[in-house]
């Protein structure tokens, strides 16, 4: 029967002769991918939507004064009505905005609000311009705050990555992908499977070849229609049967480096096959504002790259639908019956013979 | 091939398509020789799943002959007769060895939009929809089988395609919903749903020692055979009030075990089926849960509600609150077809069961859009329809 202090023996919470090496890998934050030439901890990569947070909060308290106090003054120098009621509400809601703000470290929703209310002031902005006596100025303050609500809007989805949390991109603009997979075979064979770069393209299904030149370089050809996208890469670093990393050399588009680990899925049997890749996109800083939308898609590659590797290791063959039939409405002129390339989806086999 | 194919909400047609072809070396070719529609067909027709493209191949309930087998299938040859189970999976990972199937964790391929879903993916499925794989389905003349050296069982007994066609899918399913009940010998189950898989259900809660079985329906063709072909004591519940005759029925106290076998499009008269509805139009929740919530509320304390019939999404106003307070369990899944094959071939073998009881109409692939309307609609006392290619 076990008791509380073996279990905590044996997680090495307290020490004791049966204690096991280290904590859970995710903890350790010392461990976390390098991403190269930033060495930014935690608390620095937040500072800087934090800082731009604190100044839309005294911008929005500042308006929101403005609009309460000289409701009169704004309308006439807009030209358009007076709507003292509008503008006091507008100017109240912009003060409790902006202490809302304030008063957080990290204020989403508030800021989400803040741009909600900025809708607003856009869409009363836009219906008084046709009725206004000052339609320059009026468009103006349109662009203005059509430029305040974008600052709302990435400032908002900064913030709500929360702090040590990991983000799609650091701050020297590489995305960070880290996936992982079981799979029921021995590390050691999971391994020698990845070391054999010739491999790859089975399950790496965006990859046309992989060449091996010598023990540390290869050359690697891209699948896709029209261009072609090669690149060389070499093996940094290999711990046979439990790590490889890589790194692309020269490249047309992107570069990547990155890291897979091959360790017991212990106590089960079989091996957790770990991916951890930077990559640097082209677009770099202008990109880090979209990370929600750029981040998933390299993700989504490599998990299904890991996928496909579990499906040959254990079934010998990768779980596809691509070349079956369908009743799909004819796009084309009739295809061969040959299967399309393995990147498309769905195959643009024609229903022959049209619709019975 | 002529194959059966969704094209939008209430609209499938029999078109012409190619011929199935071995993809993987552990792919089989079957012809189809029966296939039925499915009452989770209907929440495809209905248009509740997402994730339908038109021109696809549905249906998943299928059996025939084996015409092709790919390189690395060694057991089997062409000629042979075969169930297929509606679960595609592939007997080498952690879920298959250890008899979860249907949450194979390779044949989907198409996984990350399950992912998104339901936070982890389940197996894929014949002919239904892209979260789960996108396989073309089995109303069709021919079909492609991945893992053929896994799933399909031999029929080797010279039983009728009407005593086996079920093992593929809703024989099981009733049998898996009745087991997960845990049912203990002096148990009164009552089962909501007395469609096929329903039926099913009850039979099995017998089977399994039940010793009273409540049956819940509307539709008098459904409560008669349950009532006479099942043994069940049956509420219509258009006619009573529901809880007023489980107490009755239960001395006061609710039903032991709750079986759940309507799902999502479950039908719910009066203003909590209107604002269900209602709900559902403005997306706010994807399924209506009418008989689940009836069932979590009747119940009795301690008692277990199996979940067989089909959801896809998020539920509202599911009172969570009488699971807590009344520690009730809830079990469900999509069946694990695989293990209760053999045992329910021999089941029919021997007698203990007669699947085909279940079948009102039998018409031609051809026919199928007329097919799905009649079952849609029970009319003509529609209760399953088997087509044959």
């Amino acid at each position: 029967m076990t008791t509380m202090d073996e279990v905590l023996q044996r997680r090495g919470r307290s020490p004791g002769p049966h204690a096991e090496a280290g904590r859970p890998r995710f903890m350790d934050v010392e461990d976390r991918p390098d991403s190269g030439d930033s060495g930014d901890s935690g608390e620095d990569r937040t500072w800087g939507e934090e800082r731009l947070a604190k100044g839309l909060g005294w911008f929005s308290i500042g308006l929101g004064a403005l609009e309460l106090a000289a409701l009169g003054a704004v309308a006439d120098w807009l030209g358009i009505e007076h709507r003292d009621r509008l503008f006091r509400a507008f100017g109240a809601r912009e003060i409790a905005s902006g202490i809302g703000i304030l008063a957080q470290d990290r204020p989403v929703g508030w800021m989400w609000g803040r741009a909600a209310g900025d809708v607003m002031d856009l869409s009363v902005l836009a219906a008084a311009l046709p009725g206004s006596e000052r339609r320059g100025r009026v468009a103006a303050s349109v662009g203005f705050v059509a430029g305040i609500l974008a600052l709302d809007f990435l400032c908002a989805d900064r913030l709500s990555h929360r702090p040590g949390s990991r983000r799609a991109f650091s701050e020297s603009g590489a995305l960070e992908v880290r996936k992982q997979v079981t799979i029921d075979a021995p590390p050691d064979e999971v391994y020698r499977f990845w070391r054999d770069l010739e491999n790859l393209p089975r399950f790496m299904r965006h990859l046309k070849s992989v060449q091996t030149i010598d023990a540390q370089h290869s050359h690697w050809v891209a699948k896709t229609a029209g261009m072609k996208i090669e690149w060389d890469a070499e093996i940094v670093d290999e711990d046979p049967g439990a790590m490889l990393a890589w790194r692309s050399l020269d490249t047309a588009l992107v570069s990547h480096a990155g890291i897979v680990r091959f360790t017991p899925a212990d106590p089960r049997p079989g091996t957790i096959v770990e991916v951890e890749m930077q990559i640097r996109v082209p677009l770099g800083p202008l990109a880090r504002s979209f990370s929600n939308l750029f981040g998933k898609l390299p993700e989504a590659q490599v998990e299904m790259d890991l996928r496909a590797l579990k499906q040959l290791i254990e079934t010998g063959e990768v779980a596809t639908t691509d070349g079956q039939p369908t009743g799909r409405p004819r796009l084309t002129a009739p295809a061969s019956s040959e299967p399309q390339d393995a990147d498309e989806r769905e195959p643009q086999l024609a229903a022959e013979g049209g619709r019975s | 091939m002529k194959a059966n194919c969704w094209y939008g909400k209430y609209h499938v047609e029999v078109v012409d398509v190619p011929d199935p072809k071995i993809l993987n070396p552990r792919d089989a070719i079957v012809k189809v020789t029966s296939t039925a529609i499915c009452g989770s067909d209907l929440h495809l027709y209905n248009g509740y799943v997402p994730g339908m493209m038109p021109g696809d191949i549905v249906g998943h309930e299928f059996m025939g002959e084996v015409v092709e087998v790919g390189p690395k299938v060694k057991n089997l040859k062409n000629g042979d007769r075969v169930v297929v189970p509606f679960p595609i999976a592939c007997g080498n990972c952690w879920f298959c060895k250890n008899g979860l199937t249907s949450l194979c964790e390779n044949s989907n391929p198409k996984a990350p939009l399950a992912e998104a879903m339901w936070g982890r993916s389940p197996a894929g499925i014949y002919g239904y929809s892209h979260l789960l794989g996108g396989y073309a389905g089995g109303q069709a003349e021919f079909v492609r089988v991945p893992y053929a050296d896994v799933g399909p069982l031999k029929i080797e007994n010279g039983l009728d395609d009407e005593k086996v066609l079920f093992l593929g899918d809703i024989l099981p399913t009733g049998w898996m919903a009745a087991e997960n009940c845990d049912i203990q010998k002096d148990d009164t189950v009552a089962v909501w749903g007395c469609g096929p898989v329903g039926l099913f259900a009850i039979q099995s809660a017998y089977l399994l020692g039940a010793n009273r079985v409540i049956a819940i329906d509307r539709f008098p063709e459904r409560l008669r055979l349950a009532e006479e072909k099942c043994g069940a004591d049956v509420i219509d519940y258009e006619r009573v009030d529901l809880f007023d005759a489980l107490d009755e029925m239960t001395g006061g106290r609710g039903p032991d075990k709750c079986i759940d076998a309507v799902g999502m499009e479950a039908h719910a008269p009066g203003l909590t089926g209107a604002v269900d509805r209602m709900k559902q139009e403005l997306k706010v929740q994807t399924d209506r849960p009418a008989a689940l919530r009836q069932a979590l509320r009747a119940c009795r304390g301690g008692g277990t509600v199996s979940v067989a019939g089909v959801y896809g999404g998020l539920i509202d106003a599911v009172p969570f609150g009488s699971i807590v307070n009344k520690g009730l369990t809830i079990k469900s899944g999509q069946t694990h077809v695989h293990r209760y094959m053999k045992p329910l071939l021999e089941k029919v073998e021997k007698g203990d069961i007669d699947p085909s009881f279940v079948i009102t109409h039998r018409m031609a692939l051809d026919d199928a859009p007329t097919a799905y309307d009649l079952f849609k609609n029970k009319e003509d006392e529609c209760v399953k329809v088997v087509l044959h290619a």
